[in-house]
């Protein structure tokens, strides 16, 4: 189809048609100038200061250059950052291979083991000839990732365990599930942050202290598990009960028959609630900064803190906003095509 | 486990109440090895109840079953064992959608009973030629008709070499048209010598197949009798008003 009719069987095709089409052209037109000429063109680049952004009068990007570190690496030793730069690529690098179903073999379990320890080697140096780096110290987009990714991955098989006990024929273990999950979903995340952090240590014996940063995983863990186990339970609701009676009458176990019929139908039924929950976990990470954690968010305003550079604080905002976008679309956009993947064939 | 004289399957005075609903009263039946029995009767008199309760997918409350020298109780691991040893047939084929055929045929040899997979596909391969659809190995059930899932379905149930099959009105949900296949494919099992017991209406596979007619109203076995007799001279006023309801027709 050439262009010109293109345009007329899909923005001129009916009189309404053609005049929403003119009014978006025209808010279009009131919009895209102004922004462009204040993002690009009266926008400041490169290295420099506040004054060479007032100059300038657009975009401060220049904010960009001279903050970034602060921004992604928080208040980490400055000349280690390599390290958690380094943390970074190594989780992406996983997230990249489990992403792809071929690997989806038990040794997964065990690179994820791997991974997680070279990252807390990395993180925490104080072996191999690294300095140590106290995790009150740890910043930024790692510790965003840190608490995002292990608390959806503990978070997951957990969930599993909480909607398979809420449909469990056993009523200690069914009660149990049950009082958890509406326990948790009857409270603020924020004060369950909180309790993990302010009134769980009360509770150990003197002396003991347990590590912030692993408290609040604690909490964003026991909190995003409640919410995925209702995902989950939908899906087994969805399960003709034929399906469990055949498992059952072709002698497999109980857990043989969750893990080979059961969960792989109604995990696949689920995926779009799950990722769901798990973009939500991931934006959650950024309440972590009330229990005084410094995540890519809370470094952001770190950054802007120098009151030079606080009128600037939309680039600053945009900037996260951006990389908080990148890992969520990515989510988004592999789900998608992970529900695509598995239909294949069947049905 | 069995000498040839004891029955492979037996229930004596079984009992079971859903709620407070009685379906099963005093069922008591005995099935020889290579017995072919079929089981009939109204809709809603526990024929299904019965059949589920030899495999555990009913749990009975009252009086025995035993099933190849095994008494079914609550001990899990000899209702695994029991179920390793019955092959069930559902109406609804149930197979499982997110496996091709082959990998239905081979989960339970590899998982349940440890079988190499090379020789569980072998052995699957040899049993999709039996119910004659080799060529849809590959293929995942949702791309089959309903005459050849069934038949993958017993295939299924045959996979783990079991003693005794079991079959839950396996063709009420075929079209008409497909029902033939899978009659086949049971009249063959019953020919090599294969012990069943089936629940059908199909009377014309029940006269030409069965050593045993079984006919069950509201709970009870009413009439126990070979076929000849079951149908030519039934001895119950309640089998003869139902043979005439379902033959009449
Ligand atoms: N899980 C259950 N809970 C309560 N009642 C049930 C349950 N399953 C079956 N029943 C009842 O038990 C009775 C016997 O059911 P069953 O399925 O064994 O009958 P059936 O002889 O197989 O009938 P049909 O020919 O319709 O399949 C029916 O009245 C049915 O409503
Ligand atoms: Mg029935």
């Amino acid at each position: 189809m050439n262009p010109s009719s293109w345009i007329k069987a899909n923005l001129f095709n009916s009189p309404v048609n053609s005049l929403l089409t003119v009014l978006a052209l025209a808010l279009l037109g009131q919009v895209v100038p102004p922004l462009v000429d204040w993002a690009v063109v009266r926008a400041s680049w490169g290295p420099g200061d506040p004054e060479t952004c007032r100059r300038a009068g657009g975009a401060c990007w220049t904010l960009l250059t001279e903050k970034h570190r602060l921004m992604l690496f928080g208040v980490y030793p400055y000349d280690q950052h390599w390290r958690p730069l380094l943390a970074m690529a190594l989780f992406v690098a996983l997230l990249a291979v489990s992403a792809n179903r071929r690997f989806w073999r038990p040794w997964l379990g065990g690179a994820w083991l791997l991974t997680v320890v070279v990252i807390g080697i990395l993180m925490w140096g104080g072996v191999l000839g690294l300095v140590p780096v106290e995790t009150s110290q740890w910043g930024g987009l790692p510790l965003t990732l840190v608490i995002a990714v292990l608390a959806i991955a503990m978070a997951f098989p957990f969930s599993i365990l909480l909607a398979l006990g809420r449909r469990s024929e056993l009523p200690a273990i069914k009660a149990l599930s049950v009082g958890y999950i509406e326990l948790v979903r009857g409270v603020p995340l924020v004060s369950v942050l909180f309790m993990a952090s302010v009134m769980f240590p009360l509770f150990l014996p003197e002396g003991i202290t347990i590590d912030k940063v692993l408290r609040a995983l604690v909490g964003m863990t026991l909190f995003t598990a409640a919410y995925l186990a209702e995902a989950v339970r939908g899906g087994l609701q969805a399960i003709p009960k034929g399906q469990f009676e055949a498992a059952d009458a072709l002698g497999l176990s109980y857990w043989q028959g969750m893990r080979l019929i059961v969960l792989p139908q109604a995990l696949r039924l689920v995926i779009p609630p799950i990722v769901n929950q798990f973009i939500t976990c991931f934006k959650d990470t950024s309440l972590v900064t009330i229990v005084g954690l410094y995540d890519l968010l809370a470094a952001t305003k770190a950054a802007l803190n120098d009151p030079g550079w606080r009128p600037f604080f939309v680039e600053g905002y945009l900037a996260a906003a951006a990389v908080y976008f990148c890992f969520c679309f990515f989510m988004s956009r592999y789900s998608q095509w992970l529900e695509r993947e598995l239909a294949k064939g069947t049905r | 486990m069995t000498s040839p004289s004891q029955p492979i399957i037996e229930l004596r005075d079984v009992n079971k109440w859903f709620g407070a609903f009685h379906v099963l009263k005093d069922v008591t039946l005995e099935v020889a090895k290579g017995e072919r029995v079929v089981v009939c009767g109204p809709s809603g008199s526990g024929k299904s109840t019965m059949i589920r309760c030899i495999n555990r997918l009913e749990e009975h409350q009252g009086g025995r079953i035993v099933v190849d020298g095994v008494e079914l109780a609550d001990d899990v691991k000899a209702i695994e064992a029991v179920r390793r040893r019955v092959g069930m047939v559902f109406q609804s084929f149930n197979l499982f959608p997110h496996l091709t055929v082959l990998e239905n045929l081979t989960l339970a040899p590899v998982r349940v009973a440890g079988v190499a997979p090379k020789d569980a596909e072998a052995t699957a391969m040899a049993l999709l030629e039996r119910v004659r659809i080799p060529e849809q190995a590959g293929k995942f059930p949702g791309q089959l008709s309903g005459g050849q899932q069934q038949r993958v379905a017993i295939a299924r149930a045959l996979c783990l070499k079991p003693a005794v099959m079991l079959f839950d009105e396996p063709t009420s949900a075929l079209d008409p048209e497909m029902v033939g296949e899978v009659l086949d494919v049971m009249s063959g099992l019953a020919a090599e010598g294969m012990t069943m017991i089936c629940v059908t209406h199909e009377m014309g596979f029940a006269r030409a197949v069965a050593d045993t007619m079984v006919f069950m109203d509201e709970g009870r076995i009413v009439e126990v009798a070979p076929p000849a007799q079951f149908f030519d001279h039934p001895a119950n006023e309640r089998t003869k008003r139902f043979l005439g309801k379902i033959i009449g027709h």
